[in-house]
């Protein structure tokens, strides 16, 4: 058998996999439950508010706004942290790239863009939409 | 069934370094314990309860048989600098149901002198842990999770960097009368607001200190600590919560004090209004900020303006806070401001802080911790301690 040389943070666990295998072709899922029709963030197989195991994944719009963002300013190079809200209803933790950091306010319309790790996973981050 | 009255802390100490590059981590959970110890006038035969946390290096096994304790009571709850307020409710709860009848609880810590910059730094844990894929490679830091709150409350409510500026300063009022404080001199509002930007909108003298040090409490049933020569502070209530980020429903302009103060003012019989003094768990500005207001000190949005104008400055203000000088300027052992808070407290109730900074009549007293980040995920841990 060939050696896993993701990232291990996602090797090993078969919860996420499906996540990260779309993020490395550009598709950006979530998690949804049908039995409360409630996406969730981050993706877990019990729905973290009713708690069914009949959840699935769903393909997302990619679109969001930021709910809120800081830049780090005292590294060698400063990176923008935000949560989006998703138009799916969940906010999740993101980075906010390609874009001005002393433009970027709270309420901006975003949307996703992959990026890849230094470990090789491509992570789902928000450009200006 | 409550813990109110049914323990007492009869010994405190805060270990004096700032930076020990000549000591071990357990050497420091020792002094302390020992510090502690002879404070309320104990041997250490007497502890038959240990409590510590993640702190503590190799856990309750192996600081037990560092120490050389013989207990019959232990708990290793972690839940980060939020960890010492629930370890005195838990060694009540304990002492209540005659599991142990004196209780150790020890941190310590020297992340200065191992050149730990945690602050600037995403913290990395183990893959199974499972939200870290999902927010490691993101670079969240200590500082950039709580900016995120300090962001968007500003945006709901108006908060300037001023107002959270006027916390350091009270802070800093406090800190000059500390012979150990980390940073002594009195700053102003402009002073805070003009130095560096960290991670916007938190600048650099919005963040607490990197120091080394320690503290430890003993905890102790009514007669024994009435039998004890030091003043009688007691147990009067504790709350304790984790506040998570629900699913995704996420709101960052609140913390679980909203949960954690309320359990413990119930259990306590008091309100805020009867509260003379306040330690509150202070990484960041905005860390009190928030907390003060979810603990019912003013309406959430209205911090700004409750901390404003030296309202925090004893003497002076409405509601004294953190009278050491706190993490902004005093110290922050191991990074976890939970220990140091109840040991200010207890200084405060049995009249041994500072003269410049004692609360006249000060007769209750509370203690708030924060473990974790506000912005991702944290542990809130409250408790009321009153002067017999």
């Amino acid at each position: 058998m060939p050696e896993d040389t993701r990232s291990p943070l996602i090797v090993n666990n078969p919860e996420t996999q499906p996540f990260w295998e779309a993020a490395a072709e550009g598709r950006f899922i979530v998690r949804y439950c049908i039995a409360c029709n409630r996406a969730h963030w981050y993706p877990r197989a019990i729905c973290p508010f009713c708690f069914s195991d009949k959840t699935e994944w769903k393909q997302a719009s990619g679109n969001g706004t930021v709910y809120s963002y800081s830049v780090m300013r005292r590294v060698p190079e400063p990176y923008a942290i935000a949560y989006v809200t998703l138009e799916e209803g969940p906010k999740m933790l993101t980075n906010l790239v390609e874009c001005d950091f002393d433009a970027i306010r709270i309420g901006h319309r975003v949307k996703v863009v992959f990026k890849p790790s230094s470990e090789g996973m491509q992570l789902p981050m928000f450009t200006p939409a | 069934m409550s813990i109110n009255g049914r323990a007492y802390i009869v010994g405190a100490f805060e270990h004096p370094t700032r930076k020990a590059t000549d000591k071990s981590v357990a050497l420091l959970h020792a002094e302390v314990a020992r510090g502690a110890i002879e404070d309320a006038g104990l041997a250490k035969e007497d502890i038959d309860g240990y409590f510590c946390a993640g702190d503590a290096p190799g856990g309750a096994l192996s600081m037990v048989d560092y120490l050389n304790l013989k207990v019959r009571h232990l708990d290793a709850t972690e839940i980060g600098g939020a960890s010492y307020p629930l370890h005195v409710s838990h060694a009540a709860q304990a002492i209540a149901m005659g599991k142990c009848n004196i209780a150790l609880i020890t941190l310590a810590g020297r992340p200065r002198s191992e050149g730990l910059k945690l602050g600037l730094a995403p913290r990395e844990g183990p893959p199974s842990q499972p939200d870290l894929q999902w927010e490691f490679p993101f670079r969240p830091t200590t500082v950039n999770a709580y900016a995120l709150c300090a962001m968007r409350h500003m945006h709901e409510f108006g908060t300037t960097s001023e107002q959270l500026a006027w916390i350091k300063v009270a802070a800093s009022h406090h800190a000059q009368y500390n012979p150990n404080a980390m940073l002594p001199n009195v700053v102003t509002v402009k002073e805070v607001v003009d130095s560096p930007m960290v991670s916007d909108p938190l600048h650099r003298l919005d963040c607490c200190v990197v120091s080394d040090g320690g503290g430890a409490l003993i905890v102790a049933k009514p007669e024994i600590a009435r039998k004890l020569k030091r003043p009688l502070v007691k147990v009067l209530g504790a709350g304790e919560a984790i506040k998570g980020q629900n699913g995704g429903d996420i709101d960052l302009t609140y913390s679980g004090a909203v949960w954690s103060g309320p359990a413990a003012f119930s259990e306590a019989g008091v309100t805020t209004n009867d509260i003379k003094y306040v330690s509150i768990y202070d990484s960041f500005t905005i860390t009190v900020l928030i907390q003060l207001e979810d603990l019912g000190f003013c309406k959430k949005g209205d911090g700004g303006k409750f901390v404003s104008d030296g309202n925090l400055i004893s003497g002076t203000g409405r509601l004294p806070f953190n009278t050491d000088g706190g993490g902004l300027c005093n110290n922050h052992p191991s990074n976890r401001g939970g220990m140091t808070k109840i040991i200010e407290a207890v200084r405060q109730l049995r009249g041994e802080a500072h003269p410049a900074v004692q609360v006249k009549n000060c007769n209750l007293a509370l203690a708030q911790a924060t473990g974790g980040r506000l912005g991702t995920r944290s542990a809130s841990t409250t408790l009321i301690l009153e002067r017999e």
